[in-house]
């Protein structure tokens, strides 16, 4: 129906899908045929849809990226060997453990729930692995498995409680919080510190685990190469089903942006030691996770019990299984997170996973621009957020300032993210976007 | 004035009916909510369900969906009696329903709305395409007006909002359809899109049950109307043989208080309603 032509009465009760011949909206793909589309082609069109985006309040990752490179700068200006290639690498090490932790958080926070325990539950299950693996003499492999498998009982067990008695989840939490951190004191018992052996497999792979750069080109190649067959592919299957299309022009340019974003932090990497094997597996779990909250069915329905449970309820979604699980996945990222930081630091200890781990780890999630208001987050947000939080931690170590500047400088950046977040939000609902 | 031939038709669970419901009563505690309610809608046929508030329109529509069962009576679906114990029973059976807070992710977008707990997938991974492309075609045979299906539907207006939760409803092939109070809350050109659409869903053979309040709505779509009040049947009218002032009348249950003289007289003045 039209709304266009001066004869056309407002409300065309005739029903038949009276599409005008004459100019040719016949020819448009299907999703751009509605007149009051304001359409879009091309790059500039990108461009153009870009900044409208922004201008509605849905920044996305815009503003950490922003802060990224602030605080980069800044640091770089106060001390000329923050950029260096040594610190980077320094910092990719410093960071895999809290992102890794942060990517639970950012599925929890999805749903609209908080996880308050991680930094207990990655503190105990370290605990469990050193206790295991270095004083029961337990293979490596068995010690990893029970601390993993600890985080996804504990996940669980909140999951139980929240779906079947209602209880908040920052109450269960908080409660974890206190009760994991007791039995972490007790399972290491008196001695309270044990170290990891140096040369087991896994402190080696934290510590002195790094691609070759050859191999970290090659992997560069298979990814952009992976973006552009899938976005071909993509494009071939819209064009069949009559749908529009991005441009090649347009596929072509954010292929080099990839490669680009990809390769000039390999090359720094690479004047040190190079990329190590333990931030890889950081970057492919981040990687893992955005694909299975933006892709499958799974991530679908967590977005939309976020976005609104009685709809999902409604809509045959297993909203019980959904907080389930998710709470499962965090406290399982939480205790992986541990065991990363305890073969980092080659040591575990009465403070493993206590301190800011807990608070690193949640402001990460919300630096890195995922929502605390549920609905809205992504992956990469745990990756964006633990560099800013990590980046603030190592610079100031360089500065030689103490905790005391880092707790306040870190809190005044979550501060800033969350009333981002909150402004944002409210652009969103003006702009119908929410 | 009298009340005319308003006697509730027999339940004739003949050729074109899709739903009847024979004698269906409800309490709760020391409220009838719903007392030998007999109803039937064929398929191709809008049948208003009207009445004042707490005439039981809202729990004979979720005892329909299966929200509410039945403490009594019997329900008719394609020929068989039936039982729905939930929503989920009801909806495999062919039953969709539409509540008045349509049940929207605001922050998904069109076409994760429409499929959203029966997403089409590619093997493991969700068929984007194939979904958006079956979203086009879903909403151009309704004719209905979305500006893109790539969008949050936290950013469409009412009247878009009730479309695609109606699109939604259709996409689980119901035979019934019953749209809570759809046309509440929108606007004059708002409403007659969604006016439009009942139609588009009678046209394609659906028995569409429509809750409104609204009577010139009721006029304009609907085949019959079936007045409830406090908790009974109290009448049913087809539409092309009936003035709004009758089931007025039937509705207030009184054909000498304010609303139906006020009607009365005006139509006197005006001529006989069309």
């Amino acid at each position: 129906m039209s709304l266009h032509g001066s004869g056309t009465r407002p409300q065309d009760v005739t029903g038949t899908p009276a599409i005008p011949e004459a100019n040719g909206i016949d020819q448009l793909p299907a999703d751009l045929q509605d007149e009051r589309l304001i359409a879009t082609s091309g790059i500039s069109g990108a461009v153009s849809a870009f900044t409208a985006r922004l201008r509605s309040g849905d920044l996305g990752s815009v503003p950490v990226v922003v802060g990224l490179i602030i605080i980069w700068a800044v640091f770089q200006i106060a001390n000329g060997s923050f950029l260096s290639s040594r610190n980077l690498v320094n910092l990719t090490l410093q960071t895999t453990s809290v992102g890794v932790i942060a990517l639970g958080i950012v599925l929890v926070l999805l749903l609209g729930e908080i996880d308050l325990s991680v930094g207990s539950v990655s503190g105990l299950s370290a605990a469990v692995l050193g206790v295991t693996f270095v004083n029961k003499g337990w293979p490596l492999v068995l010690s990893l498995l029970v601390g993993v498998a600890l985080g996804l009982v504990i996940g669980m067990f909140y999951g139980a409680l929240y779906t079947r008695f209602g209880v908040p989840s920052f109450v269960i939490t908080l409660a974890g919080l206190l009760g994991f951190l007791g039995l972490q004191l007790l399972v290491l018992g008196k001695e309270g510190s044990l170290n990891l052996p140096y040369d087991s497999a896994l402190v080696g792979f934290a510590t002195r685990s790094f691609l070759s750069p050859a191999l970290a080109y090659a992997l560069i190649a298979v990814v952009v190469a992976l973006y552009v067959l899938t976005r071909l592919r993509t494009r071939t299957a819209r064009a069949t089903a009559g749908l529009s299309t991005a441009p090649t022009s347009m596929i072509a340019i954010k292929a080099a942006a990839l490669a680009l974003v990809l390769l000039i932090p390999v090359l720094i990497l690479n004047g040190d030691r190079g990329v190590s094997s333990m931030f890889l597996l950081f970057l492919a779990l981040v990687v893992a996770t955005d694909l299975m909250v933006r892709r499958t069915r799974w991530g679908r329905s967590v977005v939309a019990v976020g976005g609104n449970v009685e709809a999902a309820r409604r809509a045959g979604i297993n909203v019980r299984m959904i907080y389930l699980s998710v709470f499962a996945a965090c406290s399982t990222f939480a205790a992986v997170g541990g065991l990363l930081a305890a073969a980092r630091l080659v040591a575990v200890n009465q403070s493993s996973g206590g301190a800011d781990t807990n608070l690193n780890a949640i402001a990460a999630a919300v630096i890195g621009g995922t929502s605390l208001f549920g609905g809205r987050g992504s992956a990469y947000s745990a990756l964006l957020g633990a560099l800013v939080i990590m980046s603030i931690s190592n610079g100031l170590a360089l500065l030689s300032l103490d905790s005391s500047v880092r707790y306040m400088v870190t809190a005044g950046v979550l501060l800033i993210a969350v009333t981002i977040d909150s402004l944002s939000r409210r652009s969103r609902q003006a702009h119908g976007r929410a | 004035m009298t009340l005319p031939s308003a006697t509730p038709a027999p339940p004739d669970v003949g050729a074109g009916t899709v739903l009847a419901l024979q004698g269906i009563s409800k309490r709760f505690g020391a409220v009838q909510a719903l007392k030998n309610i007999e109803l039937d809608v064929r398929a191709g046929e809008v049948l208003a369900l009207v009445g004042d508030n707490g005439a039981g329109k809202s729990t004979l529509v979720k005892t329909i969906a299966g929200v509410y069962t039945a403490d009594d009576g019997t329900m008719v679906f394609d020929g068989r009696a039936v039982r729905v114990g939930s929503p989920a029973e009801a909806q495999q059976l062919g039953i969709a329903t539409v509540f008045q807070d349509l049940a929207l992710c605001d922050n998904l977008d069109v076409v994760a709305n429409l499929y959203l707990g029966r997403e089409l997938r590619k093997g493991r991974v969700l068929d984007e395409v194939e979904m958006e492309r079956q979203s086009w075609e879903l909403l151009r045979q309704l004719s209905a007006k979305i500006p893109s299906v790539r969008i949050p539907v936290a950013s469409l207006s009412g009247g878009q909002r009730q479309t695609v939760a109606i699109a939604r409803s259709l996409l689980g092939r119901p035979k019934v359809v019953m749209l809570d109070e759809p046309t509440a809350a929108l606007g004059v050109a708002q409403t007659a899109e969604v006016l439009n659409l009942v139609e588009r869903l009678r046209e394609r053979g659906l028995a569409v049950i429509l809750i409104s309040h609204n009577m010139a709505d009721v006029m304009a779509v609907a085949d019959r109307v079936a007045v409830l009040r406090l908790g009974r049947n109290n009448g049913v009218f087809v539409v092309s043989e009936t003035r709004t002032q009758d089931i007025i009348a039937a509705i207030t249950g009184a054909t000498d208080n304010a609303v139906s003289e006020r009607a009365a007289r005006r139509s006197r003045e005006e001529g006989p309603a069309s």
